[in-house]
């Protein structure tokens, strides 16, 4: 494996694990993510402050103060060499999705047109992508999910909306997203979700984690209208969502 | 009775914010955090706090606000000229800056502008009352999340604070203005250095780069000679450590700060070293700067060195004495010596 070193100044360094994007790669970068997150918990590591996952590599932040990019190198090193399996503790997300109308999936005759499908076909092919939460980040919350069905791959819209609303779920290139706030975005509007992926109410108000495993549940208005309402007061079950 | 500071005219960006929010990065979180860790420590240090307690950062331009407590302990670290209003019609009086003031009840302390700094520092013996959120009270307002409501302080906001009266003690006040060192900003070259051409670094280090008005808490764009790419602008998006220098396709560079994204998809050609940081986070529009590059080796033990500086700094503080008062702990000091008591 060819691990390459980044530097960060002195508060960061990055360890790159390869320059495309690819689930192998990802899984190293989770594994040394979950295995520095294990080693600090054990009171190893002194000095670490945090490790931020991306697609291909995982930036790990540190104490000049109390540590050194030196001392810490040979640990991670040793991390690495000590081979690096996925915890198998991927938690599954369901994530109910509403599908219906203009309001909530504007672009969805569009996306149908553009990859030869009905919209049903379309929905149906989101509804059977294996997602996983790649990265988290651009705000708070927002998850870069790929796994997405090969035939709805397309390129971002040419004209990004300026607005879009809270907890749209969106599709471009390989991946899907739902946006945490309103935000401008680029991506197709294929549906809408009840849930929220920031909520400062929670104790853990990101609902998302990089690794997660996600899979899209079919609703309709009636639901949705019940769900957001139940998300609004803080009165949803999340936990029947997430399986640890 | 809630002992509270009533923002009465706000300043221009006025946040509430400490060493930032640590450990959620991974979650798309921005650290935020204060811009200049070094005033916020020692304006922390004048009133007895903790040097990381949650302070108020002033941007540019600070709030009057009127005190709602018996007393309040505060301390003003930057380049300020306050003053103290004593009720409402009366004259506004000078007060220093770089150390702290005991407030009465129904005072008006206005901050006033800050002259050739972007950042100062108020912070409040005790600290504020106000609930951390994901184990911080820094704000982080591009989310709404953090420090008071989530934003900068505006006009008829009330600060609660912790304590109902300032503590006993002294006033104290900085020996010498802590020295943030002068000359080039010292960086370290990456994550992406291999994304220029040589003469793109060379470009970078031997430029003089101007601060745009495109300047806040979320970083600083620069305007000067455009930088060469060799393998283009665009990277797999990674993660973005403090200081990091990233160049978009036009080939002007951005310095990230506080309130920078977690991840990005531009090529960083460097990263200010964090003994710079400081510096960097007080610069202004129209300010001209340029980099020198060390090696990560020199960035840790400068860094190492400015907190030695830091320490000896708050062991340096004195007192504080008010126009013909007397130096209490000095008296205590020589009672003890002389054995003479009143």
């Amino acid at each position: 494996m060819s691990v390459r070193y980044l530097s960060c100044g002195d508060t960061a360094f990055t360890v790159e694990f390869g320059n495309e994007i690819s689930p192998v790669i990802n899984g190293q970068v989770m594994a040394l993510h979950a295995a520095i997150g294990k080693a600090k918990a054990a009171g190893q590591l002194p000095g670490v402050v945090e490790t931020v996952p991306t697609m291909r590599s995982l930036m790990v932040t540190y104490d000049p103060v109390s540590t050194t990019r030196a001392e810490l190198l040979p640990e991670i090193e040793a991390l690495i060499a000590r081979g690096l399996k996925a915890d198998g503790k991927t938690r599954q997300v369901t994530i109910p999705c509403c599908y219906d109308g203009e309001e909530f999936a504007p672009d969805l005759k569009e996306v149908a047109k553009a990859t030869k499908k009905t919209p049903e076909q379309v929905i149906e092919a989101h509804l059977n992508s294996a997602f996983k939460v790649y990265v988290l980040g651009f705000m708070p919350g927002l998850a870069y999910i790929a796994g997405l069905d090969p035939s709805l791959y397309l390129p971002r819209r040419s004209q990004p909306r300026v607005r879009l609303p809270r907890s749209t779920v969106a599709i471009a290139m390989d991946m899907t997203t739902i946006y945490p706030f309103e935000s401008p975005g680029g991506w197709h509007l294929i549906g809408r979700t009840p849930l929220m992926m920031f909520d400062q109410r929670q104790p853990q108000p990101v609902f998302l984690a990089p690794g997660d495993s996600v899979t899209f549940q079919r609703i309709d208005r009636k639901t949705y209208d019940r769900m957001a309402q139940e998300a609004e007061r803080d009165t949803l079950d999340w936990k029947k969502l997430v399986k640890p | 009775m809630s002992a509270t500071l009533k923002v009465v005219r706000p300043g221009l960006f006025d946040t509430v914010q400490d060493f930032g929010r640590i450990g959620f990065m991974a979650l798309g979180m921005p650290t935020a955090g204060a811009m200049d860790r070094i005033a916020l420590s020692l304006a922390n240090a004048l009133v007895g706090n903790p040097l990381g307690t949650a302070a108020i950062e002033i941007g540019v331009m600070g709030p009057d606000l009127l005190v709602e407590a018996d007393s309040v302990r505060i301390a003003l670290v930057g380049p300020l000229s306050p003053s103290l209003i004593d009720g409402q019609d009366a004259q506004p009086k000078p007060i220093e800056s770089d150390r702290s003031h005991l407030l009465k009840r129904g005072q008006i302390l206005r901050v006033g502008m800050i002259e050739g700094s972007s950042t100062a520092y108020l912070a409040i013996a005790g600290g504020l009352a106000i609930p951390m959120f994901m184990g911080s009270l820094s704000t982080y307002s591009r989310a709404g999340v953090g420090g008071f409501d989530g934003r900068k302080l505006a006009a008829g906001d009330v600060l609660p604070l912790a304590r109902e009266n300032a503590p006993a003690g002294n006033e104290r006040k900085l020996g010498a203005p802590f020295d943030y060192g002068k000359g080039p900003i010292r960086v370290v070259w990456g994550p992406q250095d291999d994304y220029f051409s040589a003469k793109g670094r060379k470009t970078f280090i031997e430029s003089d780069y101007k601060v745009s008005k495109e300047a806040d808490r979320m970083g600083i764009r620069l305007d000067g000679p455009v930088i060469e790419h060799a393998k283009g602008a665009d990277i797999i998006s990674d993660g973005i450590g403090p200081g990091a220098i990233q160049v978009p396709g036009a080939g002007l560079p951005i310095v990230l700060l506080g309130d920078r994204q977690t991840v990005g998809g531009y090529s960083k050609i460097a990263t200010v070293a964090s003994v710079d940081l400081p510096r960097f986070g007080r610069l202004l529009p129209g300010q001209t700067v340029r980099f020198e590059a060390i090696t990560v080796e020199e960035a840790e033990k400068l860094r190492r060195d400015q907190e030695v500086r830091l320490k000896s700094a708050i062991a340096g503080f004195q007192t504080a004495r008010p126009p013909g008062g007397i130096d209490l702990v000095k008296l205590y000091e020589e009672n003890l010596i002389d054995g003479v008591v009143f």
